[in-house]
């Protein structure tokens, strides 16, 4: 009745889990539930996106204009930092699947930093807007006839790229969890759901950026 | 889920480079004028594209059964009822008279 | 059996922590039931001053500002922290798990967070009601909500948000066990209705959900930095925040009448002793309506300043959501036809569910009727649509449910005569409420103000009268509820002769649901056969 693969790590498995019949069916329970959460993520992140195109349709030329003002530089920068990031995140599930503890834990390791410069160079960027007045409030200014609506550009680079770095932080979290549980070797072949759905996680933060970027870096660059 | 993984250290790297690659593009074509809204349409390409790759191999989509595709196509198909339903309502406002609150 | 109490969910083990860190869905379920039930009276305190206040033209109760508090803490209170959460944290929680053979939900933890997570919502909002309250409405709109009022919106907002991820984590357990955990041969047709009205909710719990929770994050955003995002003066557009927030609190209201819909089949087929009509048209019927009611909620927008193109796609696809409900309808009432009715507690809340939520819904056509609406939005024409729906349809299947399954719950009958007699009481004291109302708003008396002409005055009184009677209704089960756990007959396992595998272990039932893996053989309702022939409780013991 239980999985071919180690004993010790599915008898474990199953003794924590009362309510599924094997480790089988845990485990796809388990991706299953990851899945369904990441689908609530689509919708949450999704409503920001709807008023975002909403917007933009409204007011293209104040969307191209204050788009401009971002770095498209250190955007893309960051967009190759999270797409390794999601790398390393790869090869670390992969090395648990295939039980390098060692590896495991490097590659977690290096996802961590990897979004501790996205991280980074998403202050830097903040602290750039915050110094050129572009923050959302009563200290905004924006030259020329579109700052009404360039202010509402600003009020969603702001919500949806913080959205977005919570989510990273919260990942970064998650994932110091799961390097120490790997450290400690508590995953094996048998057993490496933790890291598989970290994975997904990780993936999905990544997936909003691949959108985020062009549709507030690039906006009208060729005006 | 057991055996074999699915996909090796190669593949995963090169994914990797084909997304680095499509995130180069995205940005050199912004700069050049495609014509008559066809930025937006390839900007939107090339983003959609990337997240395939990223769902269906770094997410393993690719070798999953059919009820997480069902899931994942779900919380897209969803997003697209609220996206259509919102901007419908937007772009038709002076098309029939009575709605001419918002004009951009 | 040999002389020592048995051991069961409630028994096992004592104290408020093995409640308070129980992971056993079962007391999941009471926890639920016990948090609602105050939510429950809190929102109905609400009610009553607002019909206290409306017994006459001039506001003379309270300023206008105050009663529109009122207003806003009755529907915030009764949809996000009683109507939502009913029957599935409640009944869903405590059943879904047994009806389809299993020990448990398959994320117990995340079950139990999600009660937190409930409770953590409802302090916010009881804090921001004991600060001062608010008064935007349930509905939030914007810019109101969003800049000129000067009211806790942002603790409000907070407690609603929290709330949400309540309904995230339950739906997603719901889908992943209903998918995964069912006995051997019980297939998806073999399910008990009530098992497909709940994963069709789940569906909505899921993809709804957050999208309410961003808009209502939005609009704290805007509250706290001073955006504009939905404010005309800066080029923010109201009407965006209303698609945005009905997105979700449409379908929302299918959240609401779903699982009831689920509750009102097993009570139909058990008070009938006959297979539910139509099984299969029920099932996808439930599926149709979670799809289809994301397609509609343009039409709470028709006067709002959407464009009519959309209004008119809205108002179809509108008239399209109700054939799934009729659906129902038609095939419960053939389910009654020649079946051997009981007029049980349970029945009496079935029938008048079947009688008043069409009613409801029949209205709820006019009301997507383009031209009829202009004549009666914000009027009480409204206000009596919805609360046929939501309270002549879901609170009474929500009564009716809990009767049912008491004996399960409790291992205690409920005394059937006062039910009975409180059944009644429910059913006269909703008509005379909500009826006058719909007579009310047709003749241009609107909602949400506080004074009205003298000539509405006579409709007005019958339905704080009413409103009286039904607070007797409501009351009553309260009080013979918790006097049968002590001085109620003690039930068997299966005191109703019903069929399903819930009424196959004992009641209360032990912890991990089933002494054996049961294996199922028939599809559900077989009232033409005995339980043995559907049910193989066999050998293989259940891992506990």
């Amino acid at each position: 009745m239980n999985s071919a693969a180690a004993p010790a790590a599915s008898d474990a498995l199953a003794a924590r889990a009362h309510q599924f019949e094997d480790a089988e069916q845990q485990h796809h329970a388990s991706w299953l539930g990851m899945w369904v959460f990441l689908a609530t993520e689509v919708m949450f992140f999704g409503g920001m996106f709807t008023c975002y195109a909403f917007y933009r349709a409204g007011y293209p030329g104040a969307f191209a204009a204050a788009s401009n003002q971002l770095d498209v530089l250190l955007g893309a920068i960051n967009t190759a930092v999270l797409i390794g990031s999601s790398l390393t995140m790869a090869l670390a599930v992969y090395s648990a699947e295939t039980g390098s503890r060692r590896a495991t834990v490097n590659f977690l390791l290096l996802t961590i930093l990897l979004g501790a410069i996205f991280l980074g160079i998403k202050s830097y960027e903040y602290h750039e807007k915050f110094v050129e007045h572009f923050v959302p409030g009563a200290a905004f200014r924006f030259e020329g006839p579109f700052a009404r609506p360039a202010e509402i550009f600003f009020s969603f680079y702001f919500a949806m790229t913080g959205m977005h770095a919570l989510h990273m932080v919260i990942g970064i979290g998650l994932l110091a969890v799961i390097a120490i549980k790997a450290r400690r070797g508590r995953f094996s072949p048998a057993y490496y759901t933790p890291v598989e759905l970290t994975g997904l996680y990780w993936h999905f933060v990544d997936l909003v950026w691949i959108f985020l970027f062009p549709l507030l870096y690039l906006v009208g660059r060729h005006l | 889920m057991n055996d074999q993984p699915h996909m090796t250290v190669r593949s995963y790297i090169l994914i990797f480079l084909v997304l680095l690659a499509l995130t180069g593009l995205t940005t050199g074509v912004a700069f050049i004028d495609l014509g008559r809204g066809l930025n937006n349409v390839a900007a939107l390409t090339i983003a959609i594209a990337k997240a395939l790759l990223v769902i269906l191999y770094f997410m393993h989509a690719r070798y999953s059964d059919r009820f997480t595709w069902v899931i994942a196509a779900a919380g897209v198909f969803w997003l697209l009822i609220l996206l259509g339903g919102t901007m419908d309502d937007l772009i038709t406002r002076n098309l029939l008279p009575g709605g001419q609150y918002f004009t951009p | 059996m040999n002389g020592a109490p048995r051991e069961h969910y409630l028994n096992v083990d004592y104290g408020i922590r093995s409640w308070l860190f129980t992971t056993d869905h079962k007391r999941i379920a009471w926890l639920y039931l016990l948090s609602l039930t105050l939510f429950f009276f809190i929102g109905g305190f609400f009610a009553t001053l607002i019909r206290i206040e409306l017994l006459t033209p001039q506001g003379d109760l309270v300023q206008s500002e105050t009663y529109n508090k009122f207003f806003t803490m009755h529907g915030v209170t009764m949809i996000f922290f009683f109507l939502i959460p009913s029957i599935p944290a409640v009944l869903g929680n405590f059943l879904i798990p047994m009806m389809i053979g299993a020990r448990d939900m398959a994320f117990p933890r995340l079950n139990l967070a999600s009660w937190y997570l409930f409770m953590f919502g409802g302090i916010f909002t009881l804090a921001a009601a004991a600060a001062g309250g608010v008064d935007t409405g349930w509905t939030f709109y914007t810019p109101y909500s969003s800049i000129y009022s000067n009211t806790h919106v942002v603790l409000t907002v907070v407690g609603v948000f929290i709330t949400g991820f309540s309904s995230i984590l339950t739906g997603l357990n719901f889908i992943v066990t209903i998918h995964k955990m069912r006995a051997p041969g019980l297939t998806w047709f073999r399910l008990p209705l009530f098992v497909w009205s709940h994963y069709a909710t789940s569906i909505i719990f899921i993809l709804g959900t957050p999208v309410i929770a961003i808009t209502l994050l939005l609009v704290g955003l805007e509250r706290v930095f001073h955006l504009g995002i939905f404010d005309p003066a800066r080029g923010g557009d109201p009407v965006l925040f209303q698609h945005l927030f009905w997105f979700y609190s449409h379908p929302a209201v299918y959240i609401m009448i779903l699982p009831a819909m689920g509750v009102v089949s097993e009570l139909i087929a058990a008070f009938s002793r006959k297979r539910i009509f139509g099984y299969t048209f029920v099932a996808f019927a439930s599926l149709a309506i979670a799809v289809i009611g994301f397609l509609v909620w343009g039409h709470h927008m028709f006067v709002a300043g959407e464009s009519v193109h959309s209004a008119m796609i809205f108002s179809f696809l509108s008239f399209l959501v109700a054939i799934p409900s009729a659906v129902k309808v038609f095939n419960w009432t053939a389910t009654l036809h020649k079946g051997s009715i009981s007029y049980d507690a349970p029945m009496l809340y079935a029938l008048g569910f079947i009688g008043l939520f069409t009613i409801g819904g029949l209205t709820g056509l006019f009301l997507a009727t383009l031209g009829f609406d202009i004549h009666v939005h914000d009027t009480y024409f409204v206000v009596a649509h919805f609360h046929y729906i939501m309270v002549g349809g879901s609170v009474m299947a929500y009564l009716g449910g809990i009767h049912f399954w008491w004996p399960k719950m409790t291992g205690r009958t409920y005394p059937e005569p006062v039910a009975r007699i409180a059944a009644l009481i429910v059913f006269l004291g909703f008509n005379l409420t909500f009826f006058p109302q719909f007579v009310l708003g047709y003749v241009g008396m609107p909602r949400r103000y506080h004074a009205y002409p003298p000539e509405f005055q006579v409709l007005n009184v019958f339905s704080s009268a009413g409103a009286s009677i039904l607070a007797v209704g409501y009351v009553l089960p309260l009080i013979y509820l918790v006097w049968s756990l002590r001085y109620g007959r003690v039930a068997g396992a299966n005191p109703w002769d019903a069929r399903g595998l819930e009424w196959q272990t004992p009641s209360p039932p032990p912890t991990h649901n089933f002494d054996t893996v049961p294996r199922v053989t028939e599809a559900a309702y077989a009232y033409d056969k005995e339980p043995e022939e559907v049910y193989e409780f066999g050998s293989s013991p259940s891992r506990v």
